[in-house]
């Protein structure tokens, strides 16, 4: 029955949102010629190449235009770090071995051969997130991706704690103090247009915008890593009082 | 010609995109099973990403970055701040389920089930 | 060549729901997450093919390694058959 209720309401919903989104058509220019600056999209094409200095729009609008909202969003991910770790909370004497079985040595060695390499990639990615696509986010994860590697591999692997909060808080006080010093030569937070900026599709342009992006590349794989590290280490209990017949 | 070729795109993109919405509220509603449930979210955050994709794609556009030898492109561009908002909204979400399985965990732990028609007393 | 891009994006469309409703049906949980994973793979090819290189990269690190690795890093801690607990419910009335 509710089954059935659940259904109806869902084929009312889709018919809505399919009679909606057919009014949009797919693929038709809405921006306007860039010469116009009609809309919002179109005024950051235009105007991208000339006020920063960065070949990649994407991260023009999120680290620089839209900057405060990615400074918001890192801290939404500190917050969720936090929270998993308050959610998750374990005594110290409950400490316990993540892994039962140790890895096979196949596992072992790939993993220390990878590490670097996965490392080395998530570090070019967001050094280049103003050049190519890419950037802080993918980097960090690129990088997290590379510390799970040794996470699963390796038992006695930990990530030392004290490190990720220094990278993380370093990494948040750069990207906020890049912001002040726009706020105090430019008069508006995260102001790019006093910093030098270099040619375009050089490694060395874009002003403040790739200083940025690294900040963010830093402060996301730490606290991906965080994340990571946190819900791997979970104590794995398997004796609940409810659930005695485990197969 | 062209013209059906559009529609056909624009039927499978948009139709897909609402297909995942649906399909991960269905399992919000209708699913008992707590990682059944963060799965439903996670489908919906796919299809809405895939979404605000599509409507800032143009026909025959190209990536919104300046390649060298190609600096004066900015005419084909497609729109670029609707893949920065998704951008930023792919890393929210992965924050939102890890918190979201966090807690199924504890709840676990707390009940020993992660059914929520199982889980009687709701005192933590 | 238009061709080509029609039916890859109607063939990738049609995967991306077969794969989703799959992951709602599984029973095995296992199973059900690493369609969820699948599905974040499908997205990033077709956020190439909307020219969104961006979005699909962040959506290849984000959405194929680390949250498949949280889900089964939590399948790990919990259970891993969606039926399994009723058994335990079972158990519960008989006590």
């Amino acid at each position: 029955m509710k089954k059935f209720f659940v259904i109806a309401l869902l084929a009312i919903l889709g018919f809505y949102l399919t009679i909606a989104f057919l009014q949009i058509p797919f693929g038709q220019n809405r921006l306007g010629q860039p010469q116009d600056e009609a809309t919002v999209g179109a005024y950051y094409l235009n105007n991208t190449k000339e006020k920063s200095a960065v070949s990649n729009v994407v991260t023009a609008i999120v680290v620089n235009y839209r900057g405060f909202d990615t400074l918001g969003e890192v801290t939404v991910l500190f917050l969720a770090s936090t929270g998993l770790a308050s959610i998750l909370y374990r005594r110290k004497e409950e400490e316990v071995e993540r892994i039962n079985k140790p890895s096979s040595s196949l596992l072992q060695t790939g993993s220390k051969f990878l590490f670097p390499l996965v490392v080395l990639l998530g570090i070019y990615v967001f050094i280049h997130g103003h050049l190519t696509p890419g950037g802080g986010f993918q980097g960090g994860a690129i990088i997290a991706t590379g510390f799970l590697l040794m996470l699963i591999a390796y038992q006695k692997y930990h990530v030392s704690h004290s490190m990720l909060t220094w990278v993380e808080s370093l990494a948040g006080v750069l990207f906020v103090s890049i912001g002040l010093w726009g706020l105090i030569t430019g008069g508006t937070f995260l102001e790019n247009s006093y910093f030098p900026k270099g040619v375009l599709n050089s490694l060395i342009s874009g002003g403040a915008i790739p200083i940025i992006y690294i900040a963010v590349g830093f402060k996301v794989a730490a606290e991906l890593t965080g994340v990571l590290d946190i819900l791997l280490n979970t104590k794995e209990e398997k004796s609940v009082p409810s659930n005695q017949n485990e197969k | 010609m062209d013209f059906d070729f559009q529609n056909i795109v624009t039927i499978s993109v948009y139709g897909s995109a609402i297909a995942l919405i649906l399909i991960g509220i269905y399992a919000v509603l209708i699913k008992k099973h707590l990682i059944k449930i963060v799965i439903g979210m996670s489908l919906v955050d796919a299809g809405l990403h895939l979404l605000f994709v599509a409507i800032g794609y143009i026909n025959n556009g190209t990536a919104p970055i300046f390649s060298p030898g190609y600096e004066d492109a900015a005419t084909n561009m497609v729109d670029p701040v609707p893949q920065a908002l998704v951008l930023t909204a792919i890393v929210i979400g992965f924050a939102v389920t890890a918190v979201a399985l966090s807690l199924v965990i504890r709840l676990y732990k707390h009940h020993g089930t992660v059914r929520i028609d199982e889980i009687k007393s709701l005192k933590w | 060549m238009i061709y080509v891009y029609t039916g890859a994006i109607v063939l990738l469309a049609m995967l991306l729901v077969y794969v989703a409703l799959y992951a709602i049906r599984q029973k095995d949980l296992l199973y059900a997450v690493i369609a969820t994973g699948v599905v974040s793979l499908i997205l990033s090819i077709v956020f190439l093919m909307l020219q969104a290189p961006d979005v699909a990269l962040t959506e290849a690190a984000i959405g194929i390694a680390l949250t498949t690795i949280a889900f089964v890093i939590t399948i790990r801690n919990t259970a891993r058959y969606e039926n399994d607990n009723a058994q335990s419910g079972f158990n519960n009335k008989k006590e």
